[in-house]
């Protein structure tokens, strides 16, 4: 049934459009960043506003993903394990930032911290600036990957076997003990899934961060926004390059996050 | 009684887990709520008036004409991309099949601004197919046919990734007895098959348009940087704010991401409604 020939029709034209769609642009790019040889794509990368860019975006994803690691963990925990007043409008809200589109993110975060703001004007009084400056791309990512951690970390947490922690409470350990020693390590890779994924696509987060980083090269300039204005500047092979070293690395997140999966099912 | 409890309340404001419910709520709300209530009061601020007049604007109108003519192509083609090839993937056994998988998770790991710069080298008019294209008189970037594209592409795996699941889980079985009991290949897909991985692929379409309807940097790529250039909603909410204008970006805002959430919570609580629905009646 397999080969028959309405099957054979619908694998080639899937496969077909599968291939003009995703294979072919980024081949493309991929060949194009390349062409110019291996010292021109080392040079685009070394260019100082391409490096700093690139180290911008890695940094923030960083602070974000170890905020995230810890918040998230605490906020499925608190949604399996224990009941209060609005759990299940707080629930249902989680995925908030799923629906958002990435630039209406980013005026929410301008119109509550926005220089304009109330909020904005009393930071600002003390010095803390938030939009247009580091902190804000921070923010940004945090609101964008707000769900991934405490979707992996969830399912988990309640399928759990209570059993085990009884157990651990009964021969004597304390609550942190047992989450430390018992809880934690089950835990422990549905944690590094939700950090994984909300790192890749923190890497490659643009409308939002645009809207609240406020551009300035060597200070707020992100990858995406550096790879942005060099095509607008005419520049398409630094642009190129830039993309293909935040492609790799979320490609390479991916792929490992797969492999380490499949290597714990097996 | 009341001073029990009192003391049974006041217990339970100091356990330990409090201070954790306590911390995590008010996170989620600084992170998620208040930003989201901002956005609200200041698109309200000066009223419904100013908040109509914004959104009534022929400029805003246009672009929500165009955000929901791209939303609606790019929905049919990959909703029958993802069925075909969800099919293709849990029913057929071919060299590839494994890589084939990979491939369509792709479009997640690739920045929307990388997505539309693949495009630009691709279909632009230096482009390995577009200098073609455009001597047979197609221009496919900066203009909206390289917008669909765009669209197409950011929302590639949704319906894959969420039919794929549910097929595999549904099995053959039942099909194969349609088939013997006579039913043709359309008629088991009809009735058989589809009605049972409806919600996987219900969940799909809805993400996928939703995604459609706020896809931003692969459209500004694509649409190139043309003053008074063909608007999505999105790009709208862009330009108005960058040429100060942010009446309308704030109102067209809260109509976009307001019309994303309905429809993701209410394909969650339609699905609720049916499913508890049907159990009542099979009893």
């Amino acid at each position: 049934m397999a080969n028959s020939p309405p099957a054979l029709i619908l694998r080639t034209s899937t496969l077909a459009y599968l291939g003009v769609m995703v294979v072919l642009p980024l081949t493309a790019l991929t060949t194009q960043a390349f062409e110019p040889g291996l010292a021109r794509f080392g040079q685009a990368v070394t260019d100082p506003f391409a490096w700093h860019a690139l180290k911008l975006t890695f940094a923030t994803a960083l602070v974000m993903v170890a905020i995230n690691a810890v918040m998230g963990t605490a906020t499925a925990w608190v949604l399996v394990r224990y009941d209060f007043p609005g759990k299940s409008i707080m629930n249902a809200l989680i995925d908030l930032p799923f629906a958002v589109p990435t630039v209406v993110t980013g005026l929410m975060l301008v119109a509550l911290y926005g220089p304009s703001s109330t909020l904005g004007t009393i930071l600002g009084r003390h010095g803390w600036g938030i939009i247009y400056e580091q902190p804000g791309i921070v923010l940004a990512l945090l609101f964008v990957t707000y769900p991934f951690v405490i979707r992996s970390v969830q399912p988990v947490l309640l399928e759990i076997d209570r059993g085990e922690e009884e157990a651990a409470a009964t021969l004597g350990a304390r609550p942190w003990t047992i989450f430390r020693r018992v809880t934690f390590p089950t835990l422990y890779p549905s944690i590094l899934t939700g950090t994984a994924l909300a790192f890749s696509r923190a890497l490659g987060e643009f409308g939002s961060v645009v809207m609240v980083a406020g551009n300035r090269p060597l200070e707020t300039k992100t990858g995406p926004m550096y790879v942005f204005g060099e095509i607008e500047s005419g520049n398409r092979h630094g642009a190129m390059v830039v993309s293909a070293v935040l492609l790799a690395s979320s490609l390479g997140i991916l792929v490992t996050l797969n492999l380490i999966q499949r290597g714990r099912k097996v | 009684m009341s001073s029990v409890g009192g003391k049974r309340l006041r217990s339970s404001i100091f356990r330990p887990q409090s201070l954790l419910i306590g911390v995590v709520v008010l996170w989620f709300a600084a992170l998620i709520l208040v930003p989201t209530l901002a956005l609200a009061n200041k698109a309200l601020e000066g009223g419904f008036r100013p908040f109509w007049n914004a959104i009534l604007s022929s400029d805003a109108r246009r672009a929500f004409a165009l955000t929901i003519g791209i939303t609606a192509l790019a929905t049919v083609v990959n909703t029958l991309f993802g069925l075909a090839f969800a099919m293709v993937l849990v029913r057929q056994r071919f060299w590839g099949r494994a890589l084939a998988d990979g491939i369509v998770d792709l479009p997640f790991a690739v920045s929307p601004i990388i997505a539309g710069l693949m495009l630009v080298i691709v279909y632009g008019p230096n482009g390995w197919l577009g200098s073609s294209l455009a001597s047979l008189g197609w221009r496919v970037v900066y203009s909206w046919p390289g917008m669909v594209l765009a669209t197409l592409f950011v929302t590639l795996p949704f319906v894959v990734r969420e039919v794929v699941p549910v097929l595999r889980e549904f099995g053959i079985d039942q099909e194969e007895v349609a088939r013997t009991l006579g039913a043709g290949r359309w008629r088991t897909f009809w009735q058989v098959t589809l009605p049972s991985i409806r919600w996987g692929l219900a969940y799909g379409v809805t993400l996928t348009v939703a995604r459609s309807l706020g896809e931003f940097g692969a459209l500004l790529v694509v649409s190139g940087n043309i003053l008074g250039r063909t608007q999505t909603a999105t790009l709208y909410i862009h330009d108005t704010i960058e040429g100060f204008e942010p009446e309308g970006a704030y109102a067209a805002s809260v109509v976009l991401a307001g019309i994303s959430f309905v429809l993701l919570i209410g394909m969650e609580q339609l699905r609720k409604y049916v499913e508890v629905r049907e159990s009542g009646q099979s009893e």
